[in-house]
């Protein structure tokens, strides 16, 4: 196992451009658990791509229009952050409901997108709030929205050669934001079921977690939402939300518990927001 | 830039500048305990849940079983053994501690919460030690422990 550490995002970009690629590393509290003695011949092969250490990327930037994540933005630095509480305090609720204090003060939100856990937490709150993730290699930047990232399970846009350097959230009012993780416990757990949804002048989103093979935009939800169709109990968005996800039996629950508890949990939160839903 | 598989790392540990070759692998829980002799930090569940390797990473709470020990190159590390003895004291009188394996952990994010006053205005204290596992007390005699050691007003667990 090698491990390279890059002064500069230049010199991080060029060591990127390496055949295989150097995975990167930042938070290390999601590839430390798969890491040491244990498991696998392939992490005795692996090298690893440290950019700890690029201060430049650990910023968090309020402009007029967009309020920016640099990439080494931890969960911890979001929760003492004035302007992520100001406007976007999804972001504080989904921060608080990772791991521990411990966790949070290591892991990065660029980490929990590539590390692409169908059942992320900041995931959910990032992509209804419309973010888009910044993707720099030796040839260029681009832009990927959030919503666009994901392909399938552990699939995504960015190429091996590709660093996460920054995500930009644009910044608008709304006048709903409803974050829901459902865990055995409120601490150190990983979601059954996870939920945002956000209203503005763009629209609504629906971003369901753990329920399909990556988190993604519940459409069918969102337009029946738009079309202002009355909602009278958690059945009727039940075909809607089985057009949208297709949830699994796995260790930490079943396709049936899902599929409903995120009908109740659409359904009750946005009774008394909205005139459609009684 | 390093591109060795050998790394020296400089450090600050427990107040005091460290030089240290390790290997990338090596993870800071085992760098304490084996090559530094450390052993207050213990391996619980070495994932990340049960907190019983807590140490302050730059002041802040982290579990030292996932931190690569090459990262903390320039960084500050505290331990458990630089907590003084009577830091303990609120702790053993509410019963905080009964086998002990967790104690450790417990006491370092307890004492961290106790000098970030500021933090009960947003958290809670069962929320801000909810990343160290106790199988023995119940928490009801640490969470007490930590009350009592603390000045400011708090919500015992219900508020926001």
């Amino acid at each position: 196992m090698k491990v390279l550490s890059p002064r500069s995002l230049d010199e991080a970009c060029a060591l990127l451009a390496r055949d295989p690629a150097p995975r990167p590393i930042a938070g290390a509290t999601d590839i430390l658990v798969h890491w040491p003695d244990n498991l696998n011949a392939k992490a005795e092969t692996e090298t690893y791509l440290d950019i700890s250490a690029l201060s430049d990327l650990r910023h968090i930037t309020r402009e007029d229009d967009v309020l920016t994540l640099g990439a080494l933005t931890t969960y911890w630095d979001v929760i003492q952050s004035q302007a992520c509480r100001d406007d976007f305090p999804m972001l504080l609720d989904a921060a608080r409901q990772v791991g521990s204090v411990q966790i949070q003060s290591r892991g990065t939100w660029a980490g929990n997108i590539v590390n692409a856990s169908p059942a992320a937490d900041g995931v959910p709150v990032l992509m209804a709030y419309d973010a888009t993730v910044v993707l720099r290699s030796k040839s260029g930047e681009m832009e990927v929205r959030l919503d666009e990232f994901y392909s399938g399970y552990k699939q995504m846009q960015r190429r091996p050669d590709q660093l996460i350097t920054a995500i930009r959230i644009p910044r608008r009012t709304y006048d709903t934001q409803i974050f829901e993780k459902v865990g055995p416990r409120r601490a150190q757990a990983i979601s059954k079921v996870g939920l945002a949804i956000t209203h503005s002048t763009e629209g609504w989103r629906v971003v369901a977690a753990a329920v399909a093979p990556m988190i993604l935009r519940c459409k069918s939800v969102e337009a029946l939402l738009e079309s202002g169709a009355p909602v009278r109990s958690p059945d009727d968005l039940a075909q809607a939300i089985d057009q949208d996800v297709a949830p699994i039996d796995d260790i930490r629950s079943t396709r049936e518990y899902r599929q409903r508890v995120l009908a109740r949990l659409i359904y009750h939160d946005l009774k008394g927001v909205l005139p459609a839903f009684s | 830039m390093p591109d060795s598989n050998n790394i020296n790392v400089e450090f600050t540990l427990n107040g005091n500048p460290i030089s240290i070759d390790v290997a990338p692998r090596d993870r800071l829980l085992d760098t304490l305990r084996y090559a530094l002799d450390l052993t207050g930090a213990k391996e619980g569940c070495g994932e990340g849940e049960c907190g019983a390797c807590t140490v302050y990473l730059d002041g802040v709470p982290a579990n030292s079983c996932l931190i690569p020990t090459y990262q903390v190159s320039g960084r500050a590390i505290d331990t458990i053994e630089s907590i003084p003895a009577d830091a303990l004291s609120d702790m053993l009188a509410s019963g905080a501690t009964q086998c002990g394996a967790c104690t450790p952990g417990v006491v370092m994010t307890a004492c961290w919460l106790k000098r970030h006053p500021e933090l009960l205005k947003t958290h809670t204290v069962r929320e801000l030690m909810a990343g160290n596992l106790c199988r023995c007390t119940g928490y009801d005699g640490i969470i007490d422990g930590i009350t009592d050691g603390c000045q400011s007003n708090y919500d015992r667990g219900n508020a926001s």
